[in-house]
């Protein structure tokens, strides 16, 4: 079969079936990368669960009228993704990007590879996937059109959606060999030739506006809310307000007696955990969303808080701090950092605290499925189409291959859709309607009390100064529930991919350099948030590097660089760090001259060391993650009454090679909006386990009157395309927070050393 | 009986008139450009017009709209070319996009009250919108940007 036709309910496809002609090569697959052999640590895309896939057919399909659709099988969440991999393809095709439509794949690890759209990771670790991809498709229409000039392929080459006879001077288009093509074998992957770089015309060039644009600004682009289908059926679910509750009675009548109120279906949390899997709770199923809020008011539910009702943020960050003052599991330990902190006698010492965050999403968790006797097909905005794919199919008791997981836009996604908890939910709630089409929708209130937090942060640092004022000794305890604890909830201590985000992994030139990780048990489901540990221990890092600059009388940036040292490239392994992002620490070492390169240009850029009016200071931090080099240079006044401005801020990335510029700038603006936001206003809190802001009334997010005037965002070039790339869409958070109050600190003197800053800077 | 004119349509509704007009826009009528974000007026993704004014439909019950004329996104222009439309399409102003349709709503009433608006009068306008991906300096240049549209059109 066709193996490239998407499903034509398909989230965001919208062209008919009767548009594609028919797939490439069909069913003589290319060989898939992935799957570590037994002897080899596989790394990047390989190492992910599925691979990746590299089969033109599987990607792209030839129209007879030209038309070119590619699939993106990533998720598009903001990143840009469905911009950018399709673009890789056109590029290496030789298709006319004004002749590309793109489709959505479903959920299908096993045909597309893994789906995952996280970790920054999707362009880096796709990118040569997909140019041979291109390549081909590109080389198919060659011999297509070869052979039917009966010339050597050597004599034609694709350019801008024709295939050329350079002797003769006749050409085809992709349209009229689309049918020929086709029918040809798959060419060897050792066969295919990629573009010289130097021939690109869209990779680089920053010309591409969003596939989407058009839909978007029409209303009429489809994210997971918008799914509508004859029949369906709208829901809302009342669920425990503390996590591992349980419904101790309830009372239905109220609730039903709601006009347009369909049923009141309770919903079991799964017997055995599972970290996925819904919360459980009351659900409420009505004709229209109205009526569904309408009867969760009318519900009566008494809920039993069970073992996390105490759960209270002012007592759990003075457990935190007792946690960080004492001794904890040691994750990196060069030197004797404690005898040389003992026999100080010049220390720098400081604490810094990071709330739990809500990733809120502007389009909160909505899932729509249609269950029938032996199969199950959703809609739904996820990160992790194949994550949702086995958890509905393990829910219903279905095989893998009876659940149909169509991926729609979403409407921001920031690690919340990872989980698609809120999809199983559709599905449970239509197959007991028997059937019918049910769409769940989660309120922002459901989004703040029931999601996966960020983890909440206490980060501990001690430094000894030697004579010339830099740390001969640097301990740092980290301290605070981790990601692990959702999927083992006995877990106390952050994963090392957590520990490598900031912590561990740091190419400072201290020789004595201790970091611990005391336990902390989690009282609240923890999740992915974008740039994820890097927030909590990039602003106690960066803050304490300024905090030691200022004991010892020093320019931080200077400082900054000092500690940095000499260029060099680091195993990060050799830094305690065996993560690094997945990727092979032989090819994306730490690279400090990379490090110092996007300070220097930030430094450059704000014009650092300028005199600054009183009350104004420019605040900088830098870090590598997710294997791209960022740092941020913040300019803020703040009035007498304590009221913060922020004019301009200035932040750069080195993330190797840049397939879309224009996106990597876009996703550094949004960064550093976030960064701001969590930094002034960002926090969720608990009282009695249940978390004490339910909207944005009380969850603050950074609005246009809180975000920065003027952003900056610089991409440092690469030297050539053979160099590994690096993420994008997370590396620019983290950065900024410290960036801000290092900038208060210039600016007052004041140092915030607990997030958010929210009122700390009156009087 | 609530009798609306939605995008140049008249429209009479029968059931609760305590719905709010996004949940009449969404679900009775099939008008999914509008969006849902917070349900409490906090956020602004729900802005559509009442009679030219932007209000938000999350908190606007389909009661308060008799009689009125109710613009969303789908008809803010025919062919999907306002200069609110074109500016954001010039400036790639969109990451996830959810968002922008309320954004743009609020852009466009601001733009009829002020032609040419400085940058306090877009942030004092346009702060009642939340963009979770952090848009608002590109937000804040695409107001611009059809502010000069607007101009040369007329």
């Amino acid at each position: 079969m066709n193996a490239i036709l998407p499903s034509p309910r398909g989230g965001v496809m919208n062209l008919s079936r009767r548009a594609l002609l028919m797939g490439l090569g069909a069913g003589s697959l290319v060989l898939a990368a992935g799957g570590a052999s037994a002897q080899q640590r596989a790394f990047g895309g390989a190492a992910m669960p599925g691979g990746l896939r590299d089969a033109p057919n599987l990607f792209v399909a030839l129209a007879r009228d030209g038309t070119v659709t590619i699939l993106c099988h990533r998720s598009e969440m903001g990143q840009g993704v469905r911009t950018g991999m399709p673009l890789i393809v056109a590029e290496e095709m030789e298709a006319d990007w004004a002749r590309v439509a793109v489709g959505q794949a479903p959920g299908d690890e096993a045909r597309f590879g893994n789906q995952d759209t996280d970790g920054s990771r999707s362009t880096r670790q796709g990118f040569l996937s997909m140019r041979r991809v291109g390549a081909a498709v590109r080389q198919m229409l060659e011999t297509a059109a070869a052979e039917r000039w009966r010339v050597p392929v050597a004599e034609v080459a694709a350019t801008n959606h024709t295939v050329v006879h350079r002797a003769s001077g006749r050409s085809l288009g992709f349209g009229d060999l689309a049918e020929a093509a086709s029918a040809l074998p798959v060419p060897d992957r050792a066969t295919l030739r990629l573009k010289d770089p130097a021939a690109f015309r869209y990779l680089g060039k920053g010309e591409a506006g969003l596939v989407d644009n058009r839909a978007i600004t029409t209303g009429r682009a489809g994210y997971g809310i918008d799914t509508r289908m004859d029949g369906m059926l709208h829901a809302v679910i009342a669920r425990p307000p503390v996590l591992g509750g349980k419904v101790r009675r309830f009372d239905a009548a109220a609730a039903a007696a709601i006009p347009g109120v369909l049923r009141v279906v309770p919903i079991e949390a799964p017997a055995q955990h599972a970290p996925f899997q819904p919360l459980g709770g009351i659900a409420i199923v009505a004709e229209n969303t109205w009526a569904a809020l309408k009867g969760r008011e009318a519900l009566v539910v008494e809920w039993d808080a069970g073992p996390h009702g105490a759960y209270n943020s002012t007592a759990y960050r003075a457990e935190l701090e007792a946690a960080a003052r004492s001794p904890g599991q040691v994750v990196r330990d060069d030197g004797d950092a404690p005898a040389v902190l003992a026999a100080a006698t010049r220390r720098v010492e400081a604490e810094y605290y990071v709330p739990h965050l809500s990733q809120a999403p502007m389009e909160p968790p909505v899932a729509t499925a249609r269950v029938t006797a032996d199969a199950a097909e959703v809609w739904a905005s996820v990160q992790a189409p194949e994550a949702t794919r086995k958890n509905v199919a393990d829910r219903l008791g279905l095989p893998l291959d009876k659940v149909t997981v169509n991926v729609t836009l979403l409407g921001g996604g920031f690690g919340r859709k990872s989980k698609p908890d809120f999809v199983v939910e559709a599905a449970i709630l239509s197959r007991a309607m028997d059937g019918r089409p049910v769409k769940v929708t989660w309120t922002r209130e459901d989004d703040l009390r029931n999601g996966y937090l960020h983890m909440v942060s206490l980060d501990r640092l001690e430094a000894a100064l030697g004579a010339d004022g830099k740390p001969q000794a640097l301990r740092h305890r980290t301290v605070g529930p981790s990601i692990t604890s959702t999927f083992v909830p006995t877990s106390e201590h952050q994963g090392p991919f957590e520990l490598a985000m900031s912590a561990t992994g740091l190419p400072l030139a201290i020789p004595n350099y201790r970091v611990e990780n005391p336990a902390a048990k989690a009282h609240t489901r923890i999740g992915w948030f974008r740039s994820v540990a890097n927030i909590p221990h990039a602003f106690a890092v960066q803050s304490f590097i300024a905090e030691m600059a200022h004991a010892a009388g020093r320019d931080p940036k200077d400082y900054l660089l000092e500690l940095i040292g000499p260029d060099r490239r680091i195993d990060p392994g050799t830094l305690a760090d065996r993560w690094n992002y997945g990727e092979d620490p032989a090819l994306y070492t730490h690279d400090t001259a990379r490090l110092r390169g996007v300070i220097e240009k930030v430094a450059a850029e704000a014009r650092w060391g300028r005199a600054m009016p009183a009350r104004s200071g420019l605040g900088i931090a830098a870090l590598r993650s997710f294997a791209s080099y960022t740092a941020a240079a913040v300019e803020v006044s703040v009035d007498a009454r304590g009221n913060l401005s922020i004019p301009r801020v200035d932040i750069a990335i080195d993330c190797g090679p840049v397939v879309n510029p224009e996106r990597v700038r876009s996703q550094l603006e949004g960064a550093v909006v976030q960064g701001i936001g969590l930094a002034m206003l960002g926090e969720i809190s608990f009282a009695d386990g249940a978390t004490e802001q339910v909207n944005f009334d009380t969850y603050e997010l950074a609005r246009m009157d809180t975000a920065p005037r003027e952003i900056h965002a610089h991409i440092i070039p690469a030297g050539s395309w053979d160099e590994p790339m690096g993420g994008v869409g997370e590396p620019g958070v983290p950065v900024v927070a410290p960036a801000l109050t290092n900038a208060i600190f210039a600016a007052i003197g004041k140092r915030i050393r607990t997030l958010p800053i929210r009122n700390q800077l009156a009087g | 009986m609530v009798k609306l004119t939605v995008n140049g349509t008249e429209h009479e509704f029968s059931g609760d008139p305590d719905m709010p007009l996004l949940w009449y826009l969404r679900d009775i009528q099939g008008l999914t450009g509008t969006k849902f974000g917070c349900g409490q007026a906090l956020c602004g993704a729900c802005t559509v017009h009442l009679d030219g004014a932007a209000v938000r439909s999350c908190q606007t019950p389909v009661a308060a709209a008799e009689g009125s004329s109710v613009t969303t996104i789908e008809g803010l222009s025919p062919d999907g070319n306002h200069p609110v439309q074109v500016a954001w399409r010039e400036l790639n102003v969109a990451q996830c996009g959810y968002c922008q349709t309320g954004q743009m709503m609020q852009a466009a009433a601001l733009l009829k009250d002020m032609p040419n608006p400085t940058d306090d009068q877009i942030d004092d306008q346009m702060t009642g919108n939340i963009c979770r991906c952090g848009t608002y300096t590109r937000i804040r240049a695409a107001i611009h940007q059809a502010a000069r549209l607007q101009e040369a059109a007329r």
